[in-house]
Formats: structure tokens, C-alpha cells, sequence
């Protein structure tokens, strides 16, 4: 049955992320934007205990919670893990885009350990989120000369058959929280490699490597647009050891297994659309609040060519974000279903992508020297948004990816 | 509980629907858009499927089911899949139905509803829209001025669907202030005095669809003809529902357009290969699919919103309101995906971008 409502549990979480988004991230927003890289330890601590107390809430896909009743996961035909992640992580950019990134917890290495990890794998890199101090988990897939084309990556793992060590060399750029996983806490980052750089994409494979490794150093920091409470680091392997169970999935060099690195996408780009809409929606929330003051109605329901430019604006921005904010919940909830939803988690990001960017701008220009300036969000609205058209795929490859699809293409047919 | 699936009862309405639009509509559509008609057949093909009768509730000798606006959604898509001009011609008796299910008193349902259970199609009719440059449906021109017990109803209307032929025509006039709460609805008769039928229009589109201009002088009705009596009826509701079925239908008229320019650019070979697989061509088809979902979604959650009783206001007019540009640009793209080609009368996409024109237009011409 079609249904848009949420279930009362997310609802209510909801409800106290928001509280958390309004009464502590929007406080903290501006300095941590100021404070390029700076640690708001208010901040980190209490999201740190908030998630470390409550199951079931876990910020990038770890510490799956698991109902031990029959001593196995019970199956059950639709979840929610998947919707709730994605209204969480609305809510929490709408408090701020840039404080949700850098938010202790497993991120996207913990969502692929999550994903293709052993139980003992889980256990051993996902336990330390509930216990001791804040931590991190961190992905390193893009390099100096691979981004979206991540079949091209050079970053190689070669197997020491005496130790039975995987050792890495090479270097990855653009590690979200990348120096929070590996230097600044005790956490770890998922380092994409190649087993065989003859064997293309089957020769990919993802490692774990655990904080503060001999021959793993973080390089640099960036200095960025936006999301700039966020660390976003380069990090260089040069013959980093790692034990030879830190490969996750398959070791072995096979066709297809590079499919499996990328059905990781599936999951989480919904999560960045899902992050695209909060900041969207703080912007339009704001200016719809000005308008309220001002007494510039929004009339739904007149003859639309009686709209005055400004009611159109608002509309057509809530509109797009609506949009965004079904076709996200749709490839959650396909997610949370067990259906495939490659195209679905394309469409909703290159979507949401676009939208934040549309609304956030279009809020500046709505709010005038208001939206420009530094006194208000708005401006910083704009440059937050923009990284959710750019990671996790860009909206044009994302584009492709929808294009491939409904086509059925490969990439020989449309490159 | 978040939900995209379809219930049981929606996947059979929308194969049903489904069929019909392939097997009847769309294999006659470019025809009948040549003609400037429909066949009977058509209309009592729709009739006997119960497509607009169904939920005719069994006391008025109906089938009983549950009216819902987003089974009615799922409806229009796939009809207006097959050809809009037919979508709404077979729909049209809707307009006058659903309001009197919904708002009509006893002896209201009594004289009217039984009607919509019998064999043959009825022709019946909504009449909302006006020949002006601003109509405004929340300001109507057209008045209905107490006289004695009854009232009194002139001025014009357009773009009325089967307006020409119809018997039984609901005609939504002023009281005496503008807004939505003052707008009615009374029951005329074909052939009641003072109501003429100007003449069938001729439109950019929706050829096919006889839409008709008519003009009320003085036309006399008793307090009996006006829709839920001295009660009257929720205009800015009927409204929400007519949103939600013009923007359900302009999202099938889209899909048409992007499954028939996706299909020819995949046949179609230029420079050594289909053309589709050049990014110019695969991106434009990429924002058509996403689009198209992402106004499905929008409609879906309107009228979700109508079938649990809640305000839908803003909800449907986002999303006719997103749905009228989605639709035009899906159609001018069809179009411009098949070149020279779309712009000649042998493809279909020309015939859709000159419907898909109207949905900015087209108020309270469907309902579901």
C-alpha cells in the first residue's frame, strides 16, 4: 500500500535530532565554518553519547542492531534502517551540513564494513563506536588521478606470502574525516586498492586499515568551499602492513567483485540526497520565515497567473525539494525492501543534487544583501550544498548511471 | 510505513487501465486527433470497464468501491498514456459524479447517481473554466444570483469537456463574493432555458475531445439544482481533486513521450551509431525518466493525502503546478530527440506537445 507516512519510532527520533539540529548544530555552525577543521567539542561530545547510549541510532550504517530473540537476525520482509538513516541525516544537515559530517561516528567505512564484513570483522571494527572516546570511520576511494573513474586507481595491495601481510602503497585524496579516523582518534579508513592493475575492475579490492599504522600519513587538510567543519584529507601508504583479514569481501581476483564495491553506492547515495535536503530545507524554511514577517503571502491554491515572481519561487522551491525528498525515500525504502535500486539511489542524488543547489541559490537572491551576507547561513547554505552535487558521484555521473540504465547500456555502448 | 508498492486492487485497475489505453486509445489516437472525434465505442468501452463508475456506491445501484483519488491517480496516468483527448473525454462524467457522491444530498444522489450505474455512457460534464484572459477559479465570473426560492445563473464558460453534447452539465458559478467557499455548484439539464451552447472549440490540442464553449443568460434553476443544497459543496476540494488528476494524466502524457523518444533513439543511427548513445541525447532521456518519477511521486503523495481526508491544498497545486512545466518539457524534448521527424504528423510526439501545451491551462477539466 502507498503510504508517505513515517512510522511513529522515526518520528519521534526525528523530533529529537531536530531538537539537536535547532538548540546545538545551528549554534555552533558559523564558528566550526570560521574554524576551518577546528573540533566543536561540545558538539562531538554529545553526539558521541547520544549514539554510543542509543541502539539503533548510528550515523553511517555500523552497529546494525540485531534481535537476538532466535539467536540469528530475524528476517523481515521491509526494514526502515534505510528511511531512518535518510531522515536522520536530513535533519541533522538542516541543523548543519558541515557538524553532521563531522560527526563521531563509523561513516562510510563503516557502512562497507557493515556491508560485506564478517561477523569477527564487524565485532572488531565496529565495537569501539559504542565505547571510550569519540572515533571515526573514513573511505578512501578517489585519487589524484581517479575520481569518478575509480577502476583507474592506482593505489596497490600486494599479499607478503611469509607474513601473510596485505602491504599498501599509494596515495588517496579527498578522505572525508580522514585525519579524524586515523590521527585524531581510534578509528580506521577503507582504502580501495588493486590487487592485479591488469585485471581492471576485478582487481579491486577494500581494505581496512586501523588508525595510526606505520607507513600511513595524512598529507593534508583541504582548504574548502563549503562543509569546512568537515576534515577532508590526503592520505599517502607507503608499504603500510596490514594483517591479512583487514580485506574485506572476496580476496580473490575475480570478475564481478568490483560490481560488489559499487552496490555501495547504492546504500549511500540516498544518504547524501537525504543530507542535500536539510540543507535545502533550511534554506526555504528561512525564507519562507522572512516573507512571514514581512507579510508577503504564499497563496497555494490561487489562479497561477496571479502569482506574484515571489511566490513562485518559493513554490517551485518546495516543489523541487519535495520531489528530491519522495524519489530519496523511494530508493530507501526499496533498500529497506531488498529490491535493487541502482537507478533509484542515481536519480535521487543527481535530483537532490541539483535541487539544493537550485534552492539554496535561489534563497540568496530571494533574501538580497540578507542572503549574501555572513550575518545569516544562507550564503553558507550555498557553498555546504554544493559538495552533495559532487560526492558520492557527481550529478553528470549519476546522470550517466540513470542514462546506462534506462537504456540498458554499458559503458562500451555510452561512455 | 514509508510505502511505494501498489495494493493488489490498484495493480489490477492500473493493468486494466493499462490495456485499454494501448488496445483502444493509443491505436486510435492519431486518428481521432485527425478527426477531431472519438468513437462511441470508446467511451462505452471505459463505461463497461467502470472505469468512471465503480465507485458508484451500491445504494445507487453501483459496484461499491471505495472512491480513492489515488487509485484514481494511478487510473490516469496509464489512460492519458494512451491519448488524453480520450482520457478525458471517457472521464469527463466523473466531474459531475464524484462531487455529487461527495457533497450531493439524498434526493440529489437519488435523481442523478442511479444514472451512472445504468448500461450506456452518460454524458455529463463539469463546466469550471472561462473564456478570459485571467480566469481565476477562486473569482469566477459566471454568477448565480438568488431569485425567490432559486437562483440565477449567467455568465460564460470554455474548455467544457463533451460540452456540446452532453445531458446533464454541473456548473460551478459565483454567490455573491469571490474565494472559494462562495463558488457553486448547480445541476443543469441539456436544453434549459437560457443555455447555449456557443459552439465546439477548436484548440491547439486535445483535437480529438469535444470541448465546447457555453453561455448562460438568465438561466433559471431551482434551490434543488444546486450541489449539497442550501449546504452547498467544497470548491477549493474539488479543485484539489481535479489538480491531482490533470497532473496524474500530464505525467502519462510525458512517460509517452520519453518510452516513444527513448525507443527511436536507441533505432535511430547517425554518425555510425544510435544516436542515444551520445550523451546529448542519453542525458536529455535521463532527466525525462528522473523527472517523470519524481512528479509521480508528487501526485501520489496528494492524493494520499485527499483518500486519508487531509488537506491537500498545497499539495496538488505543487504538484499540477510542477507537473504542467514537467510535461511540457518532456513533450518539447520528445520532439527534439526524433528532429524533423517529431516535428511531422507520422509521429506521435507532435500530437503530444500540442496536449501537453494545455496542462498550464486545463483547471477542473478531470477529476478523480
Amino acid at each position: 500500500m502507498i503510504d508517505f507516512e513515517l512510522p511513529k519510532g522515526i518520528q519521534i527520533t526525528k523530533q529529537m535530532i531536530n531538537g539537536v539540529a535547532k538548540g546545538v548544530m545551528r549554534k555552533f555552525a558559523r564558528l566550526a565554518d570560521d574554524r576551518e577543521h577546528e573540533k566543536m567539542a561540545d558538539y562531538v561530545n554529545l553526539m558521541w553519547n547520544a549514539s554510543k547510549n542509543m541502539e539503533g541510532i548510528s550515523f553511517g550504517g555500523g552497529g546494525k542492531k540485531k534481535d537476538k530473540k532466535d539467536g540469528a537476525p530475524k528476517e523481515k520482509k521491509v526494514g526502515t534502517a534505510n528511511i531512518q538513516m535518510a531522515v536522520i541525516i536530513e535533519e541533522l544537515s538542516y541543523g548543519d551540513a558541515g557538524l553532521y559530517l563531522a560527526t563521531p561516528n563509523p561513516g562510510l567505512g563503516g557502512a562497507a564494513v557493515s556491508a560485506v564484513g564478517t561477523d569477527v570483522q564487524k565485532e572488531r571494527f565496529l565495537k569501539r563506536f559504542s565505547e571510550g572516546t569519540p572515533k571515526w570511520g573514513a573511505m578512501a576511494i578517489t585519487e589524484p588521478g581517479a575520481g569518478s573513474d575509480s577502476a583507474a586507481i592506482t593505489t596497490t595491495a600486494v599479499l607478503d606470502e611469509k607474513t601473510k601481510e596485505w602491504i599498501i602503497n599509494g596515495e588517496k585524496i579527498f578522505v572525508t574525516s580522514g585525519k579524524s579516523a586515523v590521527e585524531d582518534s581510534e578509528g580506521f579508513v577503507v582504502v580501495w586498492a588493486t590487487r592485479d592493475r591488469k585485471a581492471g575492475r576485478a582487481g579491486i579490492k577494500s581494505f581496512v586499515v586501523d588508525h595510526h599504522t606505520p607507513g600511513m600519513k595524512v598529507t593534508k587538510v583541504e582548504h574548502k568551499l563549503g562543509i569546512r567543519a568537515s576534515d577532508t584529507a590526503s592520505i599517502v601508504f607507503e608499504d603500510c602492513r596490514i594483517p591479512y583479514d583487514h580485506v574485506l569481501g572476496d580476496p580473490e581476483v575475480r570478475t564481478g567483485g568490483f560490481k560488489g564495491a559499487m552496490a555501495t553506492f547504492d546504500a549511500t547515495r540516498p544518504l547524501v540526497a537525504a543530507s542535500a535536503l536539510g540543507i535545502g530545507r533550511a534554506s526555504l524554511e528561512f525564507v519562507k520565515e522572512e516573507f512571514q514577517k514581512a507579510g508577503i503571502p504564499i497563496r497555494y491554491g490561487i489562479a497561477p497567473n496571479k502569482l506574484t515572481a515571489r511566490e513562485r519561487d518559493v513554490m517551485m522551491m518546495e516543489a523541487q525539494l519535495q520531489a528530491a525528498r519522495l524519489l530519496t525515500w523511494k530508493a530507501a525504502w526499496m533498500a529497506d525492501a531488498g529490491l535493487p535500486n541502482n537507478l533509484e539511489a542515481s536519480m535521487c542524488k543527481a535530483k537532490a543534487g541539483l535541487a539544493v543547489t537550485l534552492v539554496t541559490q535561489k534563497a540568496v537572491e530571494l533574501m538580497g544583501p540578507l542572503g549574501y551576507s555572513k550575518r545569516e547561513l544562507l550564503e553558507k547554505w550555498v557553498r555546504d550544498a554544493k559538495i552533495n552535487d559532487i560526492f558520492e558521484g557527481t550529478g553528470q555521473i549519476n546522470m550517466l548511471i540513470v542514462a546506462r540504465r534506462i537504456l540498458e547500456y554499458g559503458s562500451k555502448e555510452l561512455k | 510505513m514509508i510505502s511505494f508498492e501498489l495494493s493488489d486492487d490498484q495493480k489490477m485497475i492500473q493493468d486494466t487501465a493499462r490495456d485499454f489505453a494501448a488496445n483502444e486509445l493509443r491505436a486510435k489516437s492519431r486518428d481521432c486527433d485527425e478527426k477531431d472525434e472519438i468513437p462511441e465505442s470508446v467511451f462505452q468501452g471505459a463505461w463497461e470497464l467502470g472505469l468512471v463508475n465503480a465507485p458508484i456506491p451500491e445504494a445507487y445501484g453501483g459496484a461499491g468501491m471505495a472512491r480513492s483519488a489515488l487509485t484514481g491517480a494511478i487510473m490516469c496516468e496509464e489512460l492519458a498514456y494512451g491519448d488524453l483527448s480520450m482520457a478525458m473525454g471517457t472521464l469527463a462524467p466523473a466531474l459531475l459524479a464524484y462531487p455529487v457522491m461527495e457533497f450531493g444530498t439524498e434526493e440529489q444522489k437519488k435523481a442523478y447517481l442511479t444514472k451512472f450505474a445504468e448500461a450506456s455512457f452518460l454524458k455529463a460534464t463539469a463546466a469550471v473554466v472561462e473564456p478570459i484572459m485571467d480566469f481565476d477559479p477562486a473569482a469566477l465570473t459566471c454568477t448565480a444570483q438568488k431569485k425567490g426560492s432559486g437562483y440565477t445563473l449567467s455568465g460564460k464558460k470554455c474548455l467544457v469537456p463533451l460540452g456540446a453534447s452532453a445531458e446533464l452539465y454541473l456548473i460551478y458559478a459565483a454567490l455573491e463574493k469571490p474565494g472559494y467557499e462562495n463558488v457553486a455548484g448547480f445541476i443543469v439539464e441539456k436544453g434549459a432555458k437560457g443555455l447555449t451552447v456557443v459552439g465546439r472549440e477548436r484548440n491547439m490540442g486535445l483535437k480529438a475531445l469535444e470541448t465546447a464553449e457555453l453561455s448562460l443568460e438568465n438561466v433559471e434553476v431551482p434551490a434543488s439544482a444546486r450541489l449539497g443544497g442550501d449546504a452547498g459543496c467544497n470548491f477549493a476540494r474539488i479543485m484539489d481533486y481535479s489538480r491531482v488528476a490533470l497532473a496524474s494524466m500530464a505525467v502519462g502524457v510525458a512517460k509517452a513521450s520519453y518510452d516513444y523518444a527513448r525507443q527511436y533513439a536507441k533505432e535511430r543511427v547517425a554518425f555510425g551509431e544510435p544516436i542515444a548513445q551520445r550523451q546529448a541525447i542519453a542525458f536529455m532521456l535521463a532527466e525525462m525518466a528522473i523527472e517523470i518519477d519524481a512528479t509521480r511521486c508528487l501526485v501520489w503523495e496528494a492524493a494520499w493525502k485527499l483518500d486519508k481526508g487531509q488537506d491537500a491544498t498545497k499539495e496538488s497545486y505543487l504538484a499540477k503546478m510542477y507537473a504542467d512545466q514537467m510535461v511540457m518539457k518532456a513533450c518539447d524534448w520528445g520532439v527534439q530527440i526524433l528532429g524533423g521527424h517529431g516535428y511531422i504528423r507520422e509521429h506521435p510526439v507532435e500530437l503530444w506537445f500540442r496536449n501537453a501545451r494545455g496542462f498550464a491551462v486545463f483547471e477542473g477539466m478531470a477529476t478523480v
